[in-house]
């Protein structure tokens, strides 16, 4: 398979088609809002959404996982969608989520959905890790060497009255947004205001997850 | 004239069906016995009030009274002019009129308190159930006279989503006698506390155009509220007004309640009479186009017809045909005919005005669509003129009524073909016409989506039992045949979720009480369900500005950071759908002009005025119908019938002989596939003639297992009666050597996994599963206290189709979506029975060139939109751009 790599500061990462990034050097896998509990949290309001997101999101999760083997892991915020989803885990889901620990580093690194982090999932909790020039936190301020998550970035590309619409990596090579993991986070078009800000000057690259490899398309191209 | 209108004294009157009996579906049948005499029938101020008009009653109006002496449902199949709405109302008009004395006693509707709970007397006697709300509103109008005239004691209000909220609250409480509604109206009464009392003593219900509510969503919801009707006030007796069916014995089962394991119907009054039509096709004198549905060359005949006649109403098939013939009709309207417009995304104030000059006699045309298939009579019009597609034979039928205002005068169309596949379609329609053939689609089974918001009605009204509810649904006809499985998941999923893994048990929207009788969980859940009633899902809109170009090269879209200036003059409304598929920079026809879009901010288009002058991106997105099976058949059945072609224009005469010389004409049950390379690519083209919806389909699959074959498939073009596929490997000598086994490719197995793993990622898949979750009410379209931005998505459908499909593939949901699936936009049923039937009858002719039949289709390449696989083709192909851009930027 081919490896597709997104550069920032300097540093070459792996883009993982599921929506991970991985840092060979470090062996170092990132994932990004997760949202774990989504649809339960939905469902209490009475839209009561399947109730397969969180087991569908950690199957795709141990699967990058096997790929890559990694010895640290970073869930880059937003890991479950609000304050007391990690309450409603099921246990074989939290059973899966000891199983993907085990034998490596974990790090939750808390976002606007999950502030308070509990002690009892396992791994550490952070606000935001450095690691050399890259600096991993879950609101994007545009800095260099940042690695964010939060806006749930999305592209489309349009040809010939088609058009394809996919999750995708947004970076400059200084600093990069990532896509959103769980299974029902939405997305937000990188056309947004809000990417303007954060890739201030000579556009950005929108890193597509295609079906079998990953596509870089200047966010230009994108509508 | 206006649609109660009844046949003048001293005319033809239409006279009904001999004396019989039918039997049918093993039911024996009364059809109408005349009688001899039938003073009884009508009292003496009803006959004096007919006199006083120079009329007199109709046969079949007076056929309809019997039935409803003899307590009986019926079915009026009248055509358009018939005078359908006086006769569905008189038996109700008599009634009223004949109990006086024991209506004064009635009158005196009472709203009593009791204390806590509310005693009243006096409901209904009459409802009267329209898919327009504006029939609704002009049928109220009509019956005014009448009942105004005769002095009839008889209260008549509608209620539609525009009745304010203080009306509907009185009529709640005080009912008039005849109602005035919609289904969806009708539903939302069937879930109040107060439906027991209003419907209570209901006599009657009429059903309006009941041909065309019975073939959507709507039609099952209606028929779910009738079976609770039936319940509520089981004297209740039903009367439907419809055009010509095919199967008129179906749709008369509609309207009586259904027992069980058989099958039982109302009885049909057919009114006859009507002169046969007169119906040609423009035998026009340019040259015919190949393709295309603009019918552009004929444009200065049908501006002769518009001026040789009285009154024309010009059918078109979709909104950009008829905002595109409109303008080019005033481009060349010296004489400065009143012509106007009426399409159903005009403003409705706007498309009120145009009706209203109508039947003021103040215009000489109307270009139209579907958005004037149903509603009052219009009087004088005195010519239809269909543009492209008859489509379907009822349907062009029932168009052509509209011009129909005396039944003894035959109404008078003239079809206007677009291009050569248009002239068969049009000259098979006619023979159609002329054998009085009808091809409306068969009774719908019910969806499970509109059942589940049937049961979540029922649970915001009087609790119900779980058994007792299994049987009401069972009366319906569209859901005779439901399986007690079926509707426990139902309302398992009402409840719950329907879901394997039971988590939601506590978040229920209905639950059960010690008795087993399931109710709502709490108010809101009645609340959400009043404000997302119904079944129409529509599409999303967006409003179209005019702005000033930002200037950029051609087709070179802006940055992010580009700047457009807001406002603009507002063009009108578009399909979200389409603009979804545009770059910036890319060119389309809209409101009469070829605009370039440049951005999308919120739920605004931004568009320049481009001075190209032919469109990038076509905006036509193709009919909403299909090209019936019915008429496909005549079609293939003409083609394959060379004597038959002395009937057709000489111009597509000398094209179907030269097709035949050069590499074969169809025959009827066969497919022909012909291969031949053009401009590097390799071409196959075949010719099912089963309609757009059915050949995208078939495209997709196609193009599937080309690209499993190594054929490399670059893309597709469908129309309503070939298939075009590209590819790069050379598809003529794959065949011949076997590499392509024809008989394989088309093989009807396509339908199971090919079609499972396509279904996977299927667009039109995603947006049919959207319609099952909302219109179940899994997720809504409004919620309560909730106003989110309409762009703000909370989440998305497609990801939750993806998860439940992974999960729980036989989820209820995913069961209504591909039960929809196969009557809907992937047409899967009519695809699968034309695998079947040209199963080893295929005919393959390698070609050198494209032959002239495929010409029409191939010349849609680039007009239509093409369809591939290969996400990732695509992504790749704007992934290199990118490169290319930095080699020419380094170089």
């Amino acid at each position: 398979m081919r490896v597709s790599t997104v550069t920032i500061s300097e540093v070459t990462f792996a883009a993982d088609l599921s929506g991970a990034l991985f840092w060979e050097e470090q062996r170092l896998l990132v994932v990004s809002d997760l949202h774990l509990e989504k649809g339960s949290s939905f469902a209490a309001r009475g839209v009561l959404l399947p109730p397969y997101d969180t087991l569908a999101t950690l199957s795709r999760l141990a699967a990058a996982i096997s790929r890559h083997d990694p010895r640290t892991v970073i869930a880059l915020g937003d890991s479950f969608h609000d304050r007391t989803a990690h309450e409603r885990l099921s246990s074989d889901n939290r059973d899966a989520v000891a199983a993907l620990q085990t034998g490596r580093d974990w790090i939750w690194i808390s976002g606007n959905h999950d502030p308070m982090l509990p002690s009892d999932l396992g791994g550490a909790v952070a606000d935001e890790v450095a690691i050399g020039p890259i600096t991993f936190r879950h609101e994007p301020t545009g800095a260099c060497g940042e690695i964010a998550g939060h806006l749930h970035p999305k592209a489309r590309v349009s040809a010939r009255g088609r058009f394809m619409e996919r999750r995708c990596f947004a970076s400059d090579g200084m600093r990069a947004v990532m896509p959103a993991f769980g299974a029902y986070a939405g997305g937000l078009n990188i056309r947004d205001v809000a990417f303007a800000k954060i890739f201030p000057k000579n556009g950005f690259i929108a890193h597509l997850l295609g079906d079998r490899r990953v596509h870089a398309i200047a966010a230009s191209r994108c509508s | 004239m206006s649609d109660c209108s009844a046949a003048r004294r001293g005319g033809q009157h239409p006279s009904t069906k001999p004396p019989s009996r039918l039997t049918c579906h093993g039911v024996t049948r009364r059809i109408l016995k005349p009688r001899a005499e039938t003073p009884a029938l009508l009292p003496e101020r009803f006959n004096a009030w007919f006199a006083a008009r120079g009329w007199s009653p109709r046969t079949h109006q007076l056929a309809l009274l019997e039935k409803a002496r003899e307590d009986r449902s019926a079915l009026l199949i009248a055509p358009t002019g018939a005078g359908k709405t006086l006769a569905g109302f008189l038996p109700t008009l008599v009634e009223l009129s004949l109990q006086p004395i024991e209506r004064e006693t009635s009158e005196k509707k009472s709203l009593v308190s009791t204390g806590r709970s509310v005693q009243r007397s006096g409901g209904l006697h009459t409802l009267y159930i329209s898919p327009l709300k504006a029939l609704a509103v002009d049928i109220a109008r009509n019956l005014e006279r009448p009942i105004a005239e005769m002095g009839l004691p008889i209260k008549v209000e509608t209620r539609t989503g525009d009745t304010p909220v203080s009306r509907r609250q009185r009529q709640r409480r005080y009912p008039p006698d005849v109602l005035l509604t919609t289904p969806e109206q009708l539903a939302l009464l069937l879930s109040s506390d107060d439906a027991p009392f209003l419907f209570a003593s209901l006599k009657r219900i009429v059903l309006d155009e009941l041909h065309a509510l019975v073939t959507s969503k709507r039609g099952d919801l209606l028929s779910l509220g009738l079976a609770r009707l039936w319940r509520l006030a089981p004297q209740m007796r039903a009367i439907g007004l419809s055009a010509t069916v095919a199967e008129p014995d179906q749709l008369a089962r509609f309207l009586v309640p259904q027992p069980d394991g058989k099958e039982t119907a109302a009885d049909i009054v057919v009114a006859g009479g009507a002169a046969p039509p007169e119906v040609e096709m423009l035998d026009t004198r340019e040259r015919l186009p190949w393709a295309g549905h603009s019918a552009r060359h004929a444009l200065p005949e049908i501006y002769e017809l518009i001026k040789a006649n009285k009154t024309t109403l010009v059918f078109v098939n979709t909104r950009s045909q008829a905002e595109m013939l409109f303008q080019n009709l005033w481009s060349m309207n010296d004489d400065g005919l009143a012509i106007a417009l009426h399409h159903g995304s005009l403003d409705v104030s706007q498309r009120r005005k145009v009706e209203d000059a109508m039947s003021a006699g103040k215009l000489r045309g109307v270009v139209c669509t579907s958005s004037l298939d149903l509603g009052v009579d219009w009087g004088d019009v005195d010519l239809v003129v269909n543009i492209g597609a008859p489509k379907g034979s009822s349907r062009l039928m029932q168009r052509i009524g509209r011009a129909n205002h005396r039944l003894d005068e035959a109404s008078r169309a003239v079809l206007v073909p677009a291009n050569r596949f248009e002239v068969l379609e049009c000259h098979v329609a006619i023979d159609a016409i002329a054998e009085n053939a009808q091809d409306t689609p068969p009774l719908r089974k019910g969806g499970l989506d509109v059942l589940a918001q049937h049961v979540l009605g029922c649970a915001c009204g009087e609790p119900f039992l779980s058994d007792d509810l299994y049987a009401e649904v069972r009366t319906a006809a569209p859901y005779a045949d439901l399986s007690r499985p079926d509707f426990d998941d139902v309302v398992d999923f009402v409840a719950s979720g329907g879901y394997a893994l039971k988590t939601y048990e506590r978040f229920a929207r209905i639950k059960q009480d010690k008795e087993g009788r399931w109710r709502v969980a709490n108010p809101k859940v009645r609340q959400s369900y009043r404000m997302n009633v119904g079944t129409i899902v529509e599409d999303d809109m967006l409003k179209v500005r005019l702005v000033r170009s930002r200037g950029g090269g051609h087709g070179k879209a802006g940055g992010s950071t580009g700047v457009i200036a807001r406002g603009g003059r507002l063009l009108g409304e578009i399909e979200e759908a389409f603009i979804e598929g545009l770059s910036p920079g890319d060119t389309f026809v809209f409101s009469g002009e070829v605009v370039r879009y440049e951005t999308l901010v919120e739920d605004q288009v931004y568009v320049s005025r481009a001075h190209d002058k032919d469109p990038k991106v076509p905006s036509y997105m193709g009919g909403k119908f299909p090209l019936s099976t019915y008429l496909a058949e005549r079609v293939r059945r003409l083609l394959d019938d060379a004597r038959a072609w002395r009937g057709l224009p000489e111009q597509v005469r000398d094209w179907l002989s030269l097709q035949k010389d050069v590499s074969s004409v169809p025959a009827v049950r066969e497919l022909l596939v012909e291969s031949f390379p053009r401009a590097n690519k390799h071409y196959i083209v075949c010719y099912p003639f089963e309609g757009r919806l059915a050949h995208q389909t078939l495209g997709m699959l196609l193009t599937r297992r080309l690209e499993r074959a190594r054929a490399r498939p670059l893309g597709f073009v469908a129309n309503e009666y070939a298939v075009a596929i590209w590819a790069l490997g050379d598809l003529s000598s794959m065949i011949r050597n076997g590499r392509i086994d024809l008989n394989a490719l088309f093989d009807p197995d396509m339908l199971g996994d090919d079609l499972e793993a396509w279904l996977a990622e299927s667009a039109l898949m995603k947006r049919t599963f959207r319609n099952c979750a909302i219109i179940s009410g899994l997720i809504t379209r409004r919620h309560t206290g909730e106003e989110k931005s309409r762009r703000q998505v909370l989440f998305s459908t497609d990801l939750v189709y993806d998860v439940l499909r992974k999960h729980q593939a036989d989820h209820v949901l995913l069961r209504a979506a591909r039960a929809d699936a196969a009557t809907g936009l992937l047409d899967l049923r009519r695809l699968s029975d034309m695998l079947m039937r040209i199963h080893g009858r295929i005919t393959h002719r390698e070609l050198d060139r494209v032959s002239p039949l495929a010409v029409p289709v191939m010349l849609e390449i680039g007009r239509e939109s093409v369809y591939g696989e290969a996400a990732d083709e695509l992504l790749a192909e704007a992934a290199d751009e990118l490169v290319k851009e930095a080699m020419d930027r380094s170089g």
